[in-house]
């Protein structure tokens, strides 16, 4: 469980744990410090990446960004006093399922991370949270995270989720894919599920690629990207998926970077936290894929594009429109959409009500 | 357990076969179903949308089929008993999802209200051409169940019936009607809901770390559902008893054996059939569904000409009922299987029947029923060899 957040940490009771087996030596943390306290060590772990080491542990404050950044779960904050000696996703990480899938470098673990704190600090309950995944590298979050949790087809992991919503409403769904699952072979989920206000918060993790299948065109790709499938670069037009949710009516619509993990941390939880369809995009890198094509280099090199090329939505001066994604080019980020409309789930409880009177017999929760 | 008697329509009605197998999924429990308008099922979304809400039950119409098969899969894991409806197209593109309800064990319910195709085909006329996509459609090995109802009174019957397999064996099951079926209106006797058995889902209750695939002495899994605490995983990829995907042979080898065990090793007391005129027969007709009707009338015409014919009706079409087909072919001298396609089902019969007699089809292009003088022909050509 996260401790609080804001208070200044005594540096006598905290020390940093690094666990170096864990580590894929992508550099997020020492880059990401905002205090120079890391550094890469010359030493090798056993699969021959260099681990991070505490080079000037006197200059840590303890701020838990290394530990919110790592996508390997590998190095975290600790203290004997406050009874805190793991990473902070590893009581909601399947850590019996470790190493995980994804290449040095990439973004869904630090992904994985923001919704984990998100969960934690929305306070809800983790037997009636459900998490739901299409297919593809993000859809293999729903195989790490130690909730309810259900891997389904390409695609379908939204119209999975409104059944299980509209079936259990004491149910917390959350979808996290990726953009191709979510946005191609499942774009018109995607608008129906946003149109209907479904009750389910959905992140998609867009890193421009399919990552599993070696590296194809999605909808999301900039124009002129490289991909396996698009080797003279991408001609049509990308989605720009917060104009999408926004224009079909979801309830919260943001989007942030894997560099911006408080962001997008706090963005996840106020979704998860708002009834009705609420959408979080994540940008992430895919170094192996997106990053090389494009000569965009490493992971690392990724998140300093995103932390250079980010620019902050401001309601007075732009809209979702504004939000699209062009080749090399600013990445607009910020919580677009914030309304209350009724949810599926509430908009049909109080029609049929009103509709039938006493004849209708509301769906019990399944006891 | 008995059926709720708040869900039961019990008494006399003069209504379709559609409309039948609505109240039958009703009465089975069902209180989860997703679907998407075709013709000639659309009347089952239709009566359901209308008696759900009185009986807390939860209707969604989705963007597509596809969505539609899912759906009801996210509202089986809610812990419902759940189905969809569909015609030919739509059943092709559910078919995806059909494999996934068998790899992940979601016991649920697809009606398929079969129409004429290929494609668009004949949307308002009647056919038997989805039989070996029931078996056969989704991709991968896999077991089928599926019931063939004749009459507005076997679409609610085997509605039950249907969701009571799905249950047991924790399983899709498909209810094969169609267009002419569906769209008869006939006397439909609904009982008092104490003579309506249902089978429940069995849930884990055990202490120890839920495995949603460790299977049981009789060879099912059993079923969790949303919110009870277990964190299961359920994945259509290759998986150990965990639930956890494991992407080896052995893993795989040792997952397929058990989806195919649980039909294989009870075939027998799956297999359901009704023989007529059996016991001097050495023409036997073969059929299912709809055309079992025709094949009476064709038998009783046949009959009244001395020619000693009997009719096997099958109520079962997967498992195919192998057995009691090599039995029969090896008393009378030709057997003929009747069904409105090009020889789906007769292929099975075939296979099982031709070292022992010679056999035949009475087939059809879809878009009308037989006529009996059809099947007379067909008859009156085996009773000359």
């Amino acid at each position: 469980m996260a401790e609080k957040k804001g208070k200044k940490k005594d540096p006598k009771e905290w020390r940093i744990d690094i666990d170096a087996e864990r580590c894929k030596g992508c550099g997020f943390c020492v880059e990401f410090c905002p205090k120079g306290t890391l550094a890469m060590s010359d030493d090798f772990n056993s699969k021959g990446y260099h681990p991070p080491m505490v080079a000037n542990p006197d200059s840590c404050t303890y701020c838990d960004m290394c530990e919110m950044v790592c996508p390997e779960f590998a190095i975290w904050q600790a203290s004997d006093v406050q009874k805190k000696d793991t990473h902070i996703a590893d009581d909601l990480v399947r850590m019996d399922r470790m190493p995980h899938i994804w290449c040095p470098g990439c973004g869904i673990g630090t992904v994985v991370n923001c919704f984990v704190e998100a969960l934690h600090e929305a306070g809800l309950d983790l037997d009636k949270t459900q998490i739901v995944s299409g297919i593809g590298c993000t859809g293999r979050v729903a195989g790490y995270v130690d909730l309810d949790s259900y891997h389904t087809t390409h695609g379908r992991a939204i119209p999975f989720a409104t059944g299980l919503a509209l079936g259990a409403p004491d149910q917390k769904v959350v979808v996290i894919s990726g953009d191709g699952d979510l946005t191609a072979i499942g774009g018109n989920h995607f608008f129906h599920a946003a149109r209907r206000n479904a009750d389910m918060t959905v992140i998609c993790v867009n890193n421009f690629t399919y990552g599993m299948t070696g590296g194809q065109v999605t909808p999301t790709a900039p124009q002129k990207s490289i991909a396996i499938t698009t080797p003279y670069g991408a001609f049509d037009r990308p989605f720009n998926i917060p104009f999408i949710a926004d224009s079909c009516g979801a309830n919260f619509v943001a989007r942030w970077t894997t560099y911006h993990v408080r962001h997008l941390q706090r963005a996840i939880k106020t979704a998860l936290l708002t009834p009705g369809f609420s959408l979080v995009e994540a940008i992430s890198p895919c170094p192996t894929l997106y990053g090389r094509r494009n000569k965009l280099g490493d992971g690392l090199d990724l998140m300093k594009f995103y932390k250079e090329k980010s620019v902050r939505f401001k309601k007075d001066q732009h809209t979702t429109a504004d939000a699209e994604i062009g080749f090399q080019d600013q990445i607009m980020v910020g919580n677009f959409v914030n309304r209350e409309n009724p949810s599926l789930l509430n908009a049909m409880d109080s029609s049929l009500k009103d509709k039938l009177g006493d004849k209708y017999v509301q769906w019990p929760i399944p006891g | 357990m008995k059926a709720d008697p708040k869900r039961v329509l019990s008494g006399n009605h003069f209504i379709n076969g559609n409309h039948s197998a609505t109240e039958g999924a009703i009465a089975a429990g069902c209180t989860f179903a997703a679907g998407y308008p075709i013709t000639p099922s659309t009347e089952i979304v239709e009566r359901i949308a209308s008696r759900f809400p009185r009986v807390g039950g939860m209707f969604v119409q989705m963007e597509d089929e596809i969505a539609s098969s899912i759906c009801l899969q996210g509202g089986v894991w809610s812990g419902r008993k759940a189905m969809t409806v569909t015609s030919g197209p739509g059943m092709s593109l559910m078919m995806e999802h059909v494999g996934l309800a068998q790899i992940t064990e979601t016991p649920c319910v697809f009606i398929n209200v079969q129409r004429a195709g290929p494609s668009t085909g004949l949307p308002t006329k009647t056919a038997q051409a989805d039989m070996m996509q029931a078996k056969w459609g989704s991709h991968g090995d896999y077991e089928a169940i599926a019931l063939s109802p004749s009459s507005p009174q076997e679409c609610f019957d085997y509605t039950i019936d249907c969701f009571n397999l799905a249950e047991e064996y924790r399983m899709p099951v498909f209810l094969m009607s169609d267009e002419m079926t569906g769209h008869m209106t006939e006397k439909v006797v609904i009982p008092p809901a104490d003579e309506i058995e249902l089978v429940e889902r069995q849930f884990y209750t055990g202490s120890d770390k839920y495995l949603p695939y460790k299977r049981e002495a009789n060879g099912i899994p059993l079923m969790s559902k949303a919110g009870l605490g277990h964190h299961y995983h359920i994945t259509g990829l290759t998986h150990d008893e965990r639930g956890y995907p494991v992407l080896t042979k052995p893993v795989q080898e040792k997952m397929m054996t058990g989806l195919m065990k649980k039909v294989g090793d009870n075939v027998d007391k799956l297999t359901r059939y009704e023989e007529f005129m059996m016991e001097d027969a050495d023409i036997a007709l073969v059929s299912y569904g709809i055309s079992f009707r025709m094949a009476y009338k064709a038998m009783e015409m046949a009959r009244e000409k001395g020619i000693k014919v009997g009719l096997l009706r099958m109520i079962t079409c997967w498992p195919f009922p192998e057995k009691p087909i090599r039995e029969l072919a090896q008393k009378v001298k030709s057997m003929i299987m009747v069904e409105l396609n090009y020889g789906q089902m007769f292929l099975e019969m075939d296979r099982f029947s031709n070292k022992y007699c010679e056999t035949d089809l009475c087939g059809s292009s879809g878009g009308e029923v037989h006529e009996p003088e059809e099947i007379l022909t067909k008859i009156l050509e085996a009773a000359k060899k």
